[in-house]
């Protein structure tokens, strides 16, 4: 199989927020960059963050950013990097002036400062009380991000491959990156982009699961790229599931409808959460409401004829009511479940959101792995972030806004490492290392070649229905084994994918099998590290963590106050402390994490 | 079907993947009802379509707005018909 190389300065695989703001960076600079996206960059997954992007700007009340550092590391459950935390937040001002600056339109106050809401988990003095600080445009933020920064790249002259799709690094012997090997999907041809540069922001894979709020193109592309690459994927174990996604299609809906008196309903019609929350009921937070609908289900009090999702009715509300504060609801309801939430209540299920774990980076945007005897040693030109990436600031749990400021912050971050690496360390490129190309050509040659192989769809359904049921919301130690040994064989059968269609203009069954490729690497990581955290932490929730004074709710500081490494090279599992110490402010000291 | 019209269909079918998942879904169930007989002004009605920000495509396929153009609003409506609910 032949293929072209293109010399490039940087290399950026996504344009998404992360990958938008890396790339600004880098041609502002003058260096030559070239962006692979597998969809035009306004269609990137960042549209659909409506919530807002947290800053501590104080423009409504007083705000700092120490607060937003303290609910950042409490939502985390100590999990995250309390030096990269203070780093995110301390940026988070320069961050949102600089988009205002690229034409964002915030919304604003009468006295033509941004507007800013308050938004879950987001507190004033230490904890204290809500505080508005998510600065938002609409409920198109996510949308109107992508757009200036779009803009502000075709000003600095980026150059962007529309519908490419990277299929792997280019290692060298020394574990140098050198660049991406990539396909155009619309003639099938395959070049080597050689750069001294390479940055992932490819966001995240929720595709692994069956039910997802994410849309068909997040596949997880640069995690396993990174995978098969050699490096370690972090913290994979931590997901952040929505209660309310719907039943079988996994479209969200929004924690407003039970803000607005929605209650969940089991089999027999009973409010079940009275009985797990007896104050807060079915506003409780998101993981406590996730658990209590996964115990009705599991214990058999689910609705519909497999028994596996329950109820979110809302048809004690006025309809006026509804209509007015919740149109988009009624409309999902009526194309995603055929029901009508006037009259019926709405099918729901638990439902995987974000990704918190990711391709290990530093605050500076580099991929760091484990390196004589140093858990953090840089890849010499491999930088990530976004979704993707690990920096760790999510750590266990996510806080709402906090996904649009991980992008904006570490996507420059990345992108002004990079460019301070050109400017001062790496003056040439380093000539390409072929093996490692010829090890992705043979990949695409086998995809190509498959004879009576596994079918691609089969094979993604059962991995996703597979990681549903052993690796969801709420976790069991059975069945993670088992959910291990599971993913392990459909890891065999998608070494054997078959693709009957062998034409090279937009493939898209070609397409397909590669991201399944990279889906599978998430899947394989997250079960196998999720098996083997035997306490509660944040998103990662086990039924045999028992709550005692020393591991309150489960969580286990004395033995699992650690990231996750997981390798894919034998599925083989490492660990790397938590950096408790931030830049200049004092530790934010462990506690129970309570509300 | 010729090489040429296959490979328009499958640049159509790529461009539906979209970044809100409420239209993955509706077009999903789209070319499991069409691939077979899209004729030629279909395609071009969903190719207009396709080039609109995913939010405002969303607006027209769940009702919210309608469309100007009668052979997009035709689209739209045949959109509307396969939505997975149809088949709950």
């Amino acid at each position: 199989m032949n293929y072209t190389v293109r010399k490039f300065d940087a290399v950026i695989v996504g344009a998404g927020g992360a990958g938008l703001r890396a790339a600004i960076q880098l041609s502002e600079a003058g260096y030559k960059t070239a962006v692979l996206t597998k969809v035009f960059p306004t269609r990137s997954h960042t549209v659909a963050a409506q919530g807002g992007v947290a800053a501590s700007l104080g423009n409504s009340e007083e705000d700092h950013w120490h607060w937003h550092m303290y609910d950042t590391v409490k939502g985390s459950d100590w999990l995250g990097d309390q030096d990269a935390i203070e780093f995110m937040c301390r940026k988070a001002n320069e961050c949102v002036v600089e988009l205002e600056h690229y034409g964002m339109p915030f919304d604003r106050l009468d006295n033509g400062k941004i507007y800013q809401r308050p938004f879950g988990g987001h507190m004033s003095n230490f904890g204290e009380k809500p505080v508005r600080r998510s600065c938002a445009a609409a409920d198109r933020t996510g949308h109107a991000m992508l757009h200036a920064m779009y803009q502000r790249n075709v000003k600095v002259n980026t150059q962007f491959f529309v519908e490419w799709q990277a299929l792997d690094l280019v290692r060298d012997a020394d574990g140098d990156v050198l660049g991406v090997t990539a396909m155009d999907m619309e003639t099938g041809e395959i070049v080597v982009f050689h750069a001294k540069a390479t940055i992932f922001a490819t966001g995240g894979a929720g595709r692994i699961y069956y039910s997802s709020t994410n849309a068909f193109i997040n596949t997880g592309d640069g995690v396993g790229m990174a995978a098969r690459a050699g490096i370690p994927l972090e913290d994979m174990e931590f997901w952040q599931f929505h209660p309310t996604g719907v039943a079988g299609a996994g479209v969200l809906i929004t924690e407003g409808v039970r803000g607005e008196g929605g209650i969940l309903r089991n089999s027999a019609g009973e409010r079940f959460m009275e009985r797990y929350a007896p104050n807060a009921k079915d506003l409780a937070s998101r993981d406590v409401v996730s658990r209590a609908m996964t115990t009705e289900i599991n214990e058999g009090r689910g609705c519909g004829p497999n028994k596996d999702f329950v109820l979110l009715d809302i048809t004690h509300l006025p309809p006026e009511t509804i209509m007015k504060r919740l149109p988009g609801i009624h409309e999902i309801g009526i194309q995603f479940a055929g029901v009508d939430c006037l009259k019926e209540p709405l099918p729901v299920v638990p439902t995987c959101h974000y990704q918190m774990g990711g391709i290990p980076t530093n605050y500076s945007g580099q991929v760091v792995v484990p390196k004589g005897g140093n858990h953090s040693e840089p890849v010499q030109g491999f930088y990530a972030a976004g979704e993707c990436a690990c920096a760790s600031v999510h750590g266990a749990n996510r806080l709402g806004t906090n996904s649009l400021l991980d992008l904006l912050v570490f996507g420059k971050s990345a992108g002004e490492t990079a460019v301070n690496d050109l400017r001062n360390n790496v003056k040439a490129h380093k000539p390409l290392a072929t093996d490692s190309i010829e090890r992705t050509l043979a990949r695409v040659d086998r995809l190509n070649n498959q004879k009576d192989g596994a079918d691609v769809h089969e094979t993604r359904l059962a991995m996703q229905r597979t990681m549903q049921k052993h690796a969801g919301v709420f976790r069991f130690k059975d069945m993670l084994a088992e959910g291990v040994t599971r993913i392990n064989e459909i890891a065999g059968q998608v070494a054997q994918t078959q693709i009957k269609d062998k034409s090279k203009v937009f493939n898209t069954a070609r397409i397909e099998a590669l991201e399944l490729d990279n889906l599978i690497e998430v899947a394989k990581a997250t079960i196998v590290s999720a098996n083997a955290r035997t306490e509660s932490r944040g998103a990662h929730v086990r039924d045999d963590a028992v709550d005692t004074p020393e591991t309150p709710d489960g969580r286990d500081d004395k033995n699992w106050l650690k990231h996750t490494l997981w390798y894919r090279d034998g599925n083989r599992l490492d660990y790397k402390p938590v950096q408790m110490k931030p830049m200049t402010v004092d530790t934010i000291e462990l506690k129970k994490r309570a509300y | 079907m010729d090489e040429v019209r296959q490979a328009r269909i499958n640049r159509l079918k790529w461009h539906c993947r979209r970044a809100l998942l409420e239209l993955d879904l509706v077009f999903d169930r789209f070319w499991e009802r069409y691939e077979g007989s899209l004729d030629e002004q279909g395609e071009a009605a969903l190719e207009g379509l396709l080039e609109l920000e995913d939010h405002d495509l969303w607006a027209l396929v769940s009702g919210r707005e309608t469309a100007a153009d009668p052979k997009q609003a035709a689209m739209i409506e045949r959109l509307r018909e396969v939505s997975p609910a149809a088949n709950f």
